[in-house]
């Protein structure tokens, strides 16, 4: 089991105030990512769960009970750092055996339990290496073997692949939603990468300075932003927001257009716009154009889309994908 | 881009090193030399070629048991370490990883203690080995030099302990270890190297150190030091007997100093490179 109830906690260090008042549900068995920019309160909301630091006020209780005082150990969790946090003087297998030592697991078990997790995660040829003779991703997968042996009623997962590069960070992605296939085990994930947030999560936090802005699916999120932060914070390349007249048209202070939902023709359309810089992935386009009085836009378009530097294009949103804001930044 | 040094810079500047390094050891090789001298030897003059007799060691041997002394060093050098480590490697471990607004004030007033000249409390700790029957007992010199030698101790556990990642503590918190635990398990064997060095650089200077030795003991706790101070006699200097003493209360500590010569010098600039 793991459910995790979040009653009105807050932190502050000395005056600051780093997390206002929340309260956040997670149910058994969730992929849950908070998501947000640097500074907004993911890893300390994080660690507060974790018990690593100590709310300010509120309650935080795992299946009912109420481990808001209780040391880290005792709240059955599962934590995999950032810079992963190996023990350099151990070896992988020590590594791993760790917690089941500290709470007194007898060696047969602490045997068969090591090698299950290196079966799972590929790590059964590194046994007897130290975490200096391993690559960055098999690091990443002894400090999530380390975690799963202690079979916890929840993971958390504090930025573990930003010490990555790109396409170590795309498998491991594709590891760790496979392992909570496999676990269906609640999974609490941090990370600032809303492409992270939007692959992996069955919901998403989306937080800012401490407030939890808005909680929904991937899918909620992308199409029914609640405000301009979420808006502009979730999906890839970011929302086009657009003020002015052509909001005003709208009946909106802010109107939001994503990228693909921009129709584009040479001939006619809404809005006329000159091409900036033309990036050519293969199977997309991104195209930065420079509308007039609407502003500077990001369009999606086909990858065999033949625009150039100083084309002229007209743009066309298509009117079901508009989002309105009112002037509290709020959708309307 | 590396810096290119010419040659005859190189030699320049490995024939200075070598001029500075024989500087420095000189007085020790002489006292060296002079020790394999008969004392009409000594006295007569600038040479490094001994005769090679060993009659000065035999006299300073039938003179005073070397042994005890050495034994009383060894004990007060070792226990006096051993006892600052137990008290500094919990207190460097609270300063480093769970610092208040006061920690580095009280690092500054550790270490302002050792700005203090030691004979301005010379006096009320006479007195209180006095009264306390500590005078001339190992017990009382090891508690001494394990409080003299206590600032420079935290100091460099605190120095060594600040390196370790946070993360790693923490990890081991989650992990299910106690706080013992999580100083048995993960502090301690991550910070074997600086604990290492700190605790070779302890045993030196306690192994030296002659103001409280040779004014808090008379026979039963003296170590060498109190040894080679008892050459320097009333009835005149024999410099032969004197430089065999020295160099067997120096030899030990040379040769322990030679084999972790590496150690040392790591524990030394440790955490100054990455």
């Amino acid at each position: 089991m793991g459910n995790i109830t979040l009653k009105k906690v807050s932190k502050s260090f000395g005056a600051t105030t780093i997390i206002p008042e929340i309260d956040l549900q997670i149910e058994d068995g969730e992929f849950v990512v908070f998501v947000g920019p640097s500074g907004c309160g993911k890893s300390t909301l994080l660690r507060l769960i974790a018990g690593l630091e100590d709310t300010s006020a509120g309650t935080i209780s795992i299946d009912g009970r109420d481990v808001t005082g209780e040391a880290p150990a005792k709240r059955r969790l599962a934590m995999v750092f950032q810079s992963y946090a190996l023990y350099p003087h151990m070896t992988v297998y020590k590594n791993i055996a760790f917690p089941l030592k500290m709470t007194g697991e007898d060696a047969t078990v602490i045997d068969k339990k090591v090698k299950d997790a290196a079966r799972v995660l590929n790590l059964t040829n590194y046994l007897e290496r130290r975490p200096g003779q391993l690559s960055g991703g098999q690091r990443q997968r002894v400090a999530i073997g380390r975690a799963i042996v202690r079979q916890p009623s929840a993971f958390l997962f504090d930025e573990p692949l930003s010490n990555l590069d790109a396409a170590l960070r795309g498998t491991m992605r594709l590891e760790i939603s496979e392992l909570h296939h496999q676990l269906k085990t609640t999974m609490i994930y941090v990370t600032h990468d809303q492409v992270e947030a939007m692959t992996m999560a069955d919901k998403i936090v989306v937080l800012n300075a401490g407030n939890i802005e808005q909680v929904g699916s991937p899918m909620e999120l992308y199409k029914t932003p609640k405000n301009l932060f979420v808006a502009g914070f979730i999906g890839s390349p970011k929302m086009n927001l657009i003020n002015g007249a052509a909001a005003a048209k709208h009946g909106a202070t802010t109107i939001g257009v994503r990228p693909e939902h921009l129709g584009i023709s040479t001939t006619a359309g809404e809005w006329k716009a000159t091409v900036g810089v033309a990036e050519h992935l293969g199977s997309d386009t991104f195209l930065h154009v420079q509308a007039g009085d609407v502003g500077p836009l990001t369009v999606r378009a086909d990858g065999e889309l033949g625009v150039r530097h100083g084309d002229t294009i007209f743009l066309t949103p298509s009117p079901n994908k508009i989002h309105r804001f009112g002037a509290d930044g709020r959708a309307m | 881009m590396a810096r290119a040094v010419s040659t005859r810079r190189k030699i320049g500047f490995t024939v200075a090193a070598w001029a500075v390094a024989l500087l420095i050891f000189f007085p020790i090789l002489y006292t060296i030399i002079t020790s394999f001298k008969s004392e009409t030897e000594a006295i007569a003059g600038f040479s490094l070629v001994p005769s090679g007799t060993l009659e000065s060691y035999a006299e300073v041997q039938a003179q005073s048991n070397y042994f005890k002394f050495f034994l009383n060093s060894v004990i007060i050098a070792v226990g006096s370490t051993i006892l600052a480590l137990l008290v500094a490697i919990p207190a460097a471990w609270s300063m480093a990883f769970s610092p208040t607004k006061r920690t580095k004030d009280i690092l500054m007033w550790m270490l302002s203690t050792k700005m203090m000249p030691a004979v301005a409390v010379l006096v009320p700790i006479y007195l209180i080995f006095r009264d306390t029957y500590l005078l001339d007992t190992r017990i009382g010199l090891t508690v001494m030099l394990m409080l003299i030698n206590l600032p420079i101790v935290v100091w460099m556990l605190y120095t060594y302990f600040r390196e370790i990642p946070g993360e790693i503590l923490e990890a081991a918190r989650m992990d299910g270890a106690t706080l013992w635990g999580e100083i048995v398990h993960v502090l301690t064997p991550m910070a074997v190297p600086g604990i290492a060095s700190t605790m070779l650089l302890n045993i030196i200077l306690a192994w030296n150190e002659a103001f409280w030795t040779i004014r808090l003991t008379t026979t039963n706790a003296a170590p060498l030091t109190a040894f080679i101070a008892s050459f320097s006699s009333p009835q005149g200097l024999f410099w032969a007997k004197l430089s065999a003493a020295s160099t067997l209360a120096i030899a030990p500590i040379l040769i322990m100093g030679w084999f972790s010569q590496r150690q040392l010098v790591r524990g030394l600039t440790f955490g100054a490179v990455k």
